[in-house]
């Protein structure tokens, strides 16, 4: 049953400064089949096929095809070895014909005319069941034609290896479909594809096989039939198994052991519903230019949580509702009157804080210092004409800085220069400055150290506590359940569930997450 | 400030390091050269007044309309991380605007110079609105949308006047362009001050200093900070636009008369290397006002050195050059970098030798 | 946001407008001068017609008071259907002159952007009877493709000058000169006489500077001489704005000039306000290149005059502050 090994990737080895991306990860490819890569953020899969497409050079471990060591330096030198790649992004020529997009800058190319090129097309595209002609100008093509043109040019080079990185995110249902169908068609030829995706279904429509990746370290390899789309979620997040259901359930309830291994049982309760509590905030049918239509409320002092994969529309939800992208229509209350929040500023006015996911591109203003951070919300809530005098930002930040304990040399230090957990704690210490009603932390505890987390999340407690309501992201499904007592799931750009109560538990929020028949 | 003056590498290199040093370098230089170089006299003008005189008033009164132009020049580079190259044919259009009421009527009073002021600054800020449109709005790089009225502003400057050098003869406009009588400083010098008091003024009463750094170092986080970076960076503009209508009116009070095709001649070049000096990165983001006025100076205090040294003024550009290409490498990221280097190695060193005394006593 | 918006979009369109009304409005002025010149239609004789391609007025105020004097010569009273055609550009010139040709002028009168590529245009000129004559500059081509150039010559514009500097008598020459640009046909023709007398040592350099025509950079090189206390009691600058702004450095430092003054300031150019400063004796000297060409080549169009060499030198003036009148002013000052 098992095809013979095309290619295969040994104990591969990558660093960056500070970081080991890829730890001794094995790979392998046979003949014939699709085989799906798969792992959250930060796992390693974009470096692992950068490595295999020239990129990147790998620092420890060894590449075969078809049995033969290769040595792999250079874009070229992958295509060289039958090593093809499509992008998410079509790297064609928009303005020039199909034909032409096929053929140019290959070596054979220099006496081949123009008519020979568009029969040569027609005849590849023929066999391939695009439905296209050479002579076509491919920016007129759809997206789906494209991809396809850029797979027939690869196929055409003899390609033995294709890797299809995100091929699918920018297309409908119908173009998906003709997709798989030529990688079926492919595959029946005996070329190996690489299927990078994050969508958990497209994978099981058409893969073999499905290597996870975490954190830069090979989960496992698996044929796709003995993996369930449930495990297959819980390998990618690095929770336990489903099977150990009955144990999960203990661990949530007794959540908290820090690194002293002293309990915070006491105070770090999950937040519980407050029944009696009003709405603070309405959103129904929000949309902007990043999130579908969805419906959301939040009472105040309450703690809910977003969860699902990455590119399940958790972030672009939450952006929405602060007004960070174009909002494009819903109507929004805020305790039950009715509002406009179409920019950061008008969400800011009534009272809502966002921290965003991306904390260097979206959160610090890198060579400002502590202080300057600390104070930038509340100094644009207080208007161009009321500055903040200096002594009283000295104040402010001081006061903060002490608070929240953060580690800096002084409060004019450059925000910059301080590790990232104690920069996440100065956005923190900007948005609690501004006593904010409804805080947003999108992902607050992303590539910090332990302490700092627990600290965060202790903090998000007692807001609550305060009555300020927190919609909390995390990609890590433990930390959501100490906090959260709501949790709405996302799939797919949809919201497909929301978990309270006795549902708050890791294999209910898998499943939910997963979708589908464990 | 006082602190960074007495020692300037006690955080590794400030930002005001390098024109300091420039500073005291030309300062030095010209001691050595002609020990009476800085000498300062008082004389009496052919008006009638007691003024001061020497090679310091030179440099001090001349840099006056780049000093003014930097400090805005500082703002537009640290919100929209690109420069002005427009502010000589603006301010050829300020001062044609401002020679266009002076020349409306007979007499002139000072109710009028006012009037004229006031005309050209709207003037000079609408083409500031027009380029920081252009910037914020459209998105067109700086240079490339400043690149517009840079071409067209002398053409538009000649259009208001007509005429090719139109002069105006006023005791008022003397007064502004060399000496108001009873001061012995020269009056240029003295709106330099006003405006680098107005600048200060403005930082401490408005969130300008800090929504400017905020939008120039991270446009992205300070959109979701609240901050409409459309504005400040159409501010910017607006307020470099200001400067400009002060500038030209200066230039035209020094000599009562306008020459559109060579009032502020090249000054946009002069102006970045001024903000360039002054240790601002030209990329955008943190800005010291202070470090482009200085700029100013040293690029002045260069051409009159220069001058003095009877250097042929052809050849004073490509001697300039040299000295500003020096001025910029000594000041940029890679040599910052490997002095900073250095330095801590140097310390380090001077650490061990300093513990290896204190064993062996 | 959105009031803000409206209101960067109406500064737009107000400057759009501005600039595009300024842009008509000098269009406007060259169509109407033409359709004027269509509308008179040919009497018994009929008016001589003649295209004139100059450079724009906006050049500078020689070429403004060029342009007013052709238009005034050639004016309707004097018997003339005057068409005229602007451009800094050679090709755009050349086209207009084509144009000429075809309309059918009787004289095309050339002031050309560039001194090639005028050949052909001229032939055909030739061909199809139009007599040509070049003002200001000249063009290379064979004389017999013109009646006349009537032109400058720039050398002699600066011997003018400084023979009457050497009139003056004075004890010592301590001459502080500020050159144009350098390369620039004036600034030659300016330095030229200026700088043999440096050579024969009969008058000596104190300091010799370009400002470029720039009025506030005359006035830096004047100050740091002041500044270095070199002594000097000439200041001859290449043009008025340059003299200008070196009296400026004188007033500022108290040093007395003109007539009866410490140093003699000698300008060029002759505009009427810098003329005024040589009335009222502030200055001492103003040299012109003469922009007035045109009675010169209507003369020999009537026949009151006759052609003897192809290249007229047009008559240099230069005012001397003692023997300035304010008719003099009114005749021959550019601009206003």
């Amino acid at each position: 049953m098992d095809n013979p090994i095309l290619l295969t990737m040994r104990h591969i080895e990558k660093r960056f400064p500070g970081v080991l991306a890829l730890n001794n990860v094995d790979f392998t490819l046979r003949k014939g089949e699709i085989h799906a890569l798969m792992g959250e953020n930060g796992a390693g899969k974009s470096t692992l096929i950068k490595i295999l497409t020239g990129v990147y050079q790998m620092d420890g471990g060894e590449v075969t095809i078809e049995g033969q060591p290769v040595v792999i330096h250079s874009p070229q030198d992958a295509q060289n070895s039958g090593i093809s790649t499509v992008y998410q992004e079509i790297t064609l020529c928009p303005n020039l014909t199909v034909a032409e997009n096929m053929f140019i800058g290959r070596e054979d190319s220099a006496w081949i005319q123009r008519k020979e090129y568009e029969k040569k097309a027609d005849e590849i595209l023929g066999r391939l069941e695009i439905p296209t002609r050479g002579a076509r100008i491919l920016g007129r093509c759809s997206l789906a034609i494209q991809q396809m043109v850029a797979i027939a040019r690869a196929v055409d080079m003899n390609c033995k290896v294709l890797i299809l990185d995100e091929p699918t995110s920018s297309l409908d249902d119908k173009e998906v479909n003709m997709l798989f169908k030529l990688m079926r068609d492919l595959k029946a030829q005996g070329v190996g594809i690489i299927f990078v995706t994050h969508f958990l279904e497209q994978v099981y429509e058409v893969s073999d096989r499905i290597t996870v990746l975490r954190n830069g370290e090979l989960v496992g390899e698996y044929p796709a039939s003995d993996l369930p789309q449930v495990q297959l979620v819980s390998k990618m997040l690095g929770e336990n198994l489903i099977e150990e259901l009955p144990e999960v359930q203990t661990e949530t309830k007794m959540i908290g052991k820090n690194q002293d291994g002293v309990s915070l049982v006491g105070d770090m309760i999950r937040n519980e519903i407050k029944k009696n509590s009003g709405v603070f905030y309405e959103a129904e049918s929000l949309s902007s230019a990043q999130a579908l239509p969805f419906d959301f409320k939040i009472r105040k002092g309450e703690v809910n949580g977003f969860t699902g994969l990455l590119g399940s529309g958790r972030s672009e939800s939450v952006r929405a509702i602060f007004g960070a992208d174009k909002v494009t229509g819903g109507k929004v209350k805020i305790k039950g009157e009715q509002v406009k929040i179409n920019r950061p500023i008008d969400a800011m006015k009534h009272g809502i804080g966002y921290l965003a996911e991306d904390r260097k591109r979206d959160g610090i203003i890198a060579d400002l210092s502590v202080r300057e951070n600390i104070i930038l919300a509340l100094q644009v809530m207080n208007g161009f004409f009321k500055p903040i005098s200096r002594s009283e930002s000295e104040a402010f930040a001081d006061e903060y800085i002490k608070v929240l304990n953060i580690k800096t040399a002084s409060r004019e230090t450059p925000v910059g220069s301080l590790s990232g957990g104690n920069q996440q704690k100065v956005i923190l210490a900007r948005w609690l400055l501004t006593h904010p009603d409804y805080l947003i932390l999108d992902e607050p505890t992303r590539g910090i150290d332990i302490g700092t987390k627990w600290e965060i999340q202790k903090l998000v407690l007692k807001l609550a506590e305060e009555g300020v309501s927190v919609t909390f992201i995390s990609s890590e499904i433990e930390e959501m359940l100490r906090t959260c007592s709501r949790l709405i799931v996302m799939r797919d750009r949809h919201i497909v569930g929301e978990l309270t109560g006795e549902d708050l538990n890791q294999a209910q929020v898998m499943k939910t997450i997963a979708g589908g028949e464990a | 400030m006082i602190n960074k003056l007495k020692n300037p590498f006690r955080n590794g290199l400030g930002q005001l390091t390098i024109p300091l040093i420039a500073i005291i370098i030309l300062v030095v230089f010209n001691l050595i050269r002609d020990p009476s170089f800085f000498g300062i006299e008082i004389i009496q003008n052919n008006d009638g007044n007691n003024v001061l005189s020497g090679n310091l008033i030179s440099i001090i009164n001349g840099a006056s309309e780049l000093a003014i132009l930097a400090m805005g020049m500082t703002l537009v580079t640290a919100a929209c991380g690109g420069q002005d190259i427009s502010v000589g044919a603006a301010a050829a259009i300020a001062g044609s605007a401002f020679v266009k009421i002076l020349k409306s009527g007979d007499s002139i009073s000072g109710g009028k110079v006012l009037l004229a002021f006031l005309f050209a600054c709207v003037v000079a800020m609408l083409f500031g609105a027009f380029n920081g449109t252009l910037v914020a709005v459209f998105k067109i790089q700086p240079m490339i949308a400043t690149l517009i009225l840079y071409t067209c502003g002398r053409s538009i400057a000649y259009w208001i006047n007509g005429g090719a050098t139109p002069t105006v003869t006023s005791p008022i406009i003397n007064a502004i362009g060399s000496f108001i009588p009873g001061i012995p400083v020269p009056t240029p010098v003295l709106i330099v001050v006003i405006v680098g008091v107005i600048f200060k003024l403005v930082f401490r009463l408005t969130s300008l200093e800090i929504f400017t750094q905020s939008v120039g170092i991270n446009g992205s986080a300070a959109r979701l900070n609240g901050i409409n970076s459309t504005f400040i960076k159409l501010l910017s503009f607006i307020i470099l636009g200001v400067c400009v209508a002060i500038s030209g009116s200066i230039g035209v009070s020094r000599l009562g008369l306008i020459n559109h095709e060579t009032l502020l001649l090249d000054v946009e070049m002069d102006t970045i290397l001024a903000v360039a000096i002054g240790g601002n990165n030209l990329g955008g983001g943190k800005f010291k006002v202070g470090g482009s006025i200085i700029g100013a100076y040293v690029i002045q205090m260069l051409t009159i050195t220069l001058y003095a040294m009877k250097v042929s003024s052809t050849d004073v550009k490509a001697y300039k050059a040299i000295v500003i290409v020096l001025l910029v490498v000594i000041g940029s990221p890679v040599v910052k970098a490997k002095f900073e280097k250095y330095m801590s190695q140097l310390r380090a060193k001077k650490a061990a030798v300093n513990t290896k005394g204190a064993d062996q006593s | 946001m959105k009031r803000a918006k409206t209101l960067v979009l109406a500064v737009v369109l107000v400057l759009s407008l501005v600039l595009c009304a300024c842009a008509k409005d000098s269009g406007d002025k060259k169509g109407s001068s033409g359709n004027d010149n269509a509308g008179t239609t040919n009497t018994s004789s009929g008016p001589i017609k003649v295209g004139v391609v100059n450079n724009p007025p906006s050049e500078s105020g020689y070429r403004e008071a060029n342009v007013k004097d052709m238009e005034a010569v050639f004016s309707k009273a004097n018997g003339y259907d005057l068409k005229t055609a602007y451009s800094l550009k050679n090709d755009d010139q050349l086209q207009a002159a084509q144009g000429f040709i075809t309309e059918g002028v009787d004289y095309l009168l050339i002031s050309a952007a560039e001194t090639t590529g005028w050949d052909d245009v001229l032939k055909k000129a030739k061909e199809a009877g139009i007599k040509v004559f070049l003002f200001d500059r000249m063009i290379d081509v064979d004389e017999s493709l013109y009646e006349a150039a009537v032109v400058s010559d720039m050398a002699k514009e600066g011997e003018t000058a400084v023979k009457w500097l050497l009139d003056q008598n004075l004890s010592e020459y301590n001459v502080i000169h500020i050159q144009g640009a350098m390369g620039s046909d004036a600034q030659i023709g300016r330095t030229g006489a200026l700088d043999e007398q440096f050579a024969s040592k009969k008058m000596n350099k104190v300091v010799q500077q370009t400002a470029t025509w720039d009025e506030a950079e005359a006035k830096k090189i004047v100050e740091s001489v002041i500044n270095s206390k070199a002594s000097f009691n000439v200041i001859y600058a290449e043009n008025d704005g340059m003299a200008k702004g070196a009296v400026a450095a004188l007033d500022d430092a108290g040093i007395t000039h003109g007539v009866d003054g410490q140093v003699i300031v000698m300008g060029f150019d002759c505009n009427k306000w810098a003329l005024r400063e040589l009335l009222a004796g502030k200055w001492n000297y103003d040299g012109q290149c003469s922009p007035f060409q045109a009675q010169i080549i209507s003369d020999i169009i009537q026949g009151k005059k006759t052609v003897t060499s192809k290249k007229i030198i047009n008559e240099e003036k230069g005012f001397d502050a003692k023997s300035l009148t304010q008719a003099d002013i009114d005749n021959y000052g550019l601009g206003e």
